[in-house]
């Protein structure tokens, strides 16, 4: 039981919006597709909605032809980015308009419309126009509406992305209880932030310019990002990435600056590569001068963007600090945290995976 | 200096509702004149200053040498503008709808350039057109008819309507269209049930602009009618003999406008209540 996807094309002018993108979705399965924004998520989710159509490839459910399906036929529901209710019904309306079209008696799709909007939080607001509520309830009607169908495919298209933070982390929280019940149906959560990609998933994929470019557990890819685009994409701020070469014993950086190997990185021979460090893996206080670039205060955390011999980088230093712009601090690389990348780019050691 | 401008304010408002008002109070006071009322300078108040009559309005529904009756008039334009209204506006929005949703190509022809089709033929002067559809009604024999007018003004009304539509459905998301498809509409389900009842307000300006235009046109309803079928602005023009008539052409102005203003008010009403809020953001 599952949705398969094998060499599916989209192309808007040639202009590759999914290039050879083959998936397999299986039945209860969580999945959250990570990726900045044009990499082809939302085609994605358009072509299982049958909303665009592929040039190339097949789409099976269940082993049947699922691509030449009219959209209406196919048993998706679909939540957008923007909050897309109608307009002219009630919340109530709105939540049984699929069910009323699916020839669920009148009685039964209220008592059932009414069952969901209890569980999304809107329970006392069915007689309201969707006009006259907030952003966030408006997602909720939207989100309602995909729900009270018990559709074979659920897609949700950057849902929380119009909502304040607050909010978000409120829905996000709930989306993990609701999605739980969701056994036999396959859900596919789009999202550009990595957090909640890892936090909502079971199953992680990474989009990037239109092609999948890593799949697997959120826990596995975050710690082995298969290669360097997959960690910049897994990581808020962008994984910092150095330019050097493993030689006489050590980790030479551009600026003559040299690291000790840490015992993940012995095995490997001398030669040139490619080191990431997490922004979170660098702290102040060490020997390394760097100049500011610029700082940011993001709610506890500082987050610092530098320049020295070895690159551009960025930092996050824990609490809130005030740096001069110009003004030059001391860096400490923690060399234990250090991914080590081939020149192209593709992973070739990852530092050992700590308990936190 | 908030006083002020509130009193320059009113006063512009006064001005523009007396510019606008003020023609249908000196059109409503002389319909019920005599022609004694009329010669004998700028007067207003009934009894005192003229002694009212209802000869003005009784012209307008006698027959016979001393009256001209608009009441058949009446109704013929009330048939011919709601009939091409109607249809125009059933076509419009279909066509609108395909135009709005869909991608036509016809070697360099696309989209944009079949909506300015639609429009173009509102740019040329009406009177271009007059010769051809005269011929055209004459070759179906529907010159000086009800059918053969209201053929005509569909032909007019019609890209009003197209246009009028395309814009308002180029505003409605088609996130909506689709979300409705999603929810399990098929493409014709989707428009009726859900696009249609949230275009009530562009429907409703389309309309009354298809209203407003075929009810106050004169120069088709004069061109291809002759005797048979008369619509009510020419009626009303042949009231002016070699004696005009104000107190009767008064009256018969103030009948051929109320059904517009009543309509416009209704309308007016449906704008300001509907809009595409809440439906997507």
């Amino acid at each position: 039981m599952a949705l398969i996807l094998e060499h599916i094309d989209i192309r808007v002018d040639d202009i590759a919006f999914l290039d050879d993108v083959s998936l397999t979705f299986k039945r209860g399965g969580l999945y959250t597709v990570l990726g900045r924004t044009l990499a082809g998520k939302t085609t994605l989710l358009r072509a299982i909605a049958g909303l665009q159509q592929p040039q190339k490839g097949t789409l099976t459910l269940n082993g049947k032809d699922y691509l030449h399906l009219p959209v209406w036929k196919r048993r998706v529901a679909m939540v957008y980015q923007q909050f897309i209710n109608y307009p002219h019904l009630t919340v109530l309306a709105n939540v049984a308009f699929p069910l009323r079209r699916a020839g669920v008696p009148a009685e039964e799709a209220k008592r059932r419309a009414m069952e969901v909007l209890d569980m999304v939080g809107l329970a006392d607001f069915e007689t309201r126009r969707p006009s006259a509520l907030s952003g966030g309830q408006q997602q909720r009607v939207a989100l309602a509406r995909a729900l009270v169908k018990r559709a074979e495919i659920l897609l949700l298209d950057e849902p929380l992305v119009n909502l304040d933070y607050k909010l978000r982390e409120q829905l996000r929280e709930e989306f993990q209880n609701i999605f739980e019940g969701q056994d036999d149906a396959i859900v596919v959560y789009t999202t550009t932030e990595p957090a909640e990609a890892i936090q909502l998933g079971h199953e992680l994929i990474i989009m990037d310019k239109g092609a999948v470019i890593q799949k697997g557990k959120p826990l596995a890819v975050f710690n082995a990002p298969a290669t360097i685009r997959c960690a910049k994409i897994i990581n808020d701020p962008p994984i910092n990435i150095f330019d050097g070469a493993i030689e006489n014993g050590a980790i030479q950086l551009q600026g003559s600056v040299l690291l000790p190997i840490p015992p993940h990185l012995a095995h490997l021979p001398q030669g040139t590569y490619c080191f990431g460090l997490r922004t979170s893996d660098l702290s102040l206080g060490g020997v390394i001068g760097s100049k500011v670039e610029l700082s940011e205060i993001s709610g506890s955390q500082t987050i610092l963007h530098l320049s020295a011999d070895i690159g551009a980088f960025i930092l996050f230093e824990d609490g809130v600090s005030q740096h001069a712009i110009g003004s030059t601090v001391q860096v400490n690389l923690d060399s234990d945290r250090i991914y080590a990348f081939s020149p192209r780019g593709d992973l070739i050691a990852a530092p050992a995976i700590t308990e936190n | 200096m908030k006083s002020l401008y509130l009193v320059l304010k009113y006063l512009a408002i006064l001005l523009w509702s007396s510019f606008v008002a003020l023609p249908f109070l000196w059109a409503l006071t002389t319909s019920f004149k005599t022609s004694n009322g009329v010669t004998g300078g700028a007067t207003y108040i009934p009894w005192l200053q003229y002694e009212p009559s209802l000869e003005g309005w009784k012209v307008l529904v006698r027959t016979g040498g001393q009256g001209i009756n608009i009441v058949a008039p009446f109704i013929s334009s009330a048939i011919v503008t709601l009939s091409a209204s109607l249809i125009s506006m059933v076509l419009g929005t279909l066509a609108a709808y395909g135009l709005s949703r869909f991608s036509y190509r016809l070697g360099f022809v696309k989209n944009s350039d079949i909506t300015f089709f639609f429009i173009a033929q509102r740019i040329m002067p009406p009177i271009v057109l007059a010769i051809p559809f005269f011929l055209m009604l004459q070759f179906l024999g529907l010159l000086d008819t009800i059918p053969g007018l209201i053929l005509v003004y569909v032909a007019l009304l019609l890209p009003i309507a197209t246009w009028v539509m395309v814009d308002f459905f180029n505003n409605v998301p088609p996130q909506i269209d689709e979300m409705a498809l999603i929810d399990g509409c098929n493409p014709i389900g989707a428009f009726v049930r859900v696009i249609l009842p949230n275009s009530l307000p562009g429907i409703m300006v389309g309309g009354l602009f298809c209203v407003m235009f075929g009810w106050n046109d004169f120069f088709f309803a004069f061109t291809l009618t002759f005797t048979k079928t008369q619509l009510l602005p020419v009626a009303v023009v042949a009231l002016n003999s070699s004696v005009t008539p104000w107190w009767s052409l008064s009256a018969s102005a103030l009948v051929s406008v109320a059904p517009l203003v009543i309509i416009a008010f209704v309308v007016e009403r449906f704008l300001s209540s509907g809009n595409m809020a809440g439906a997507i953001r």
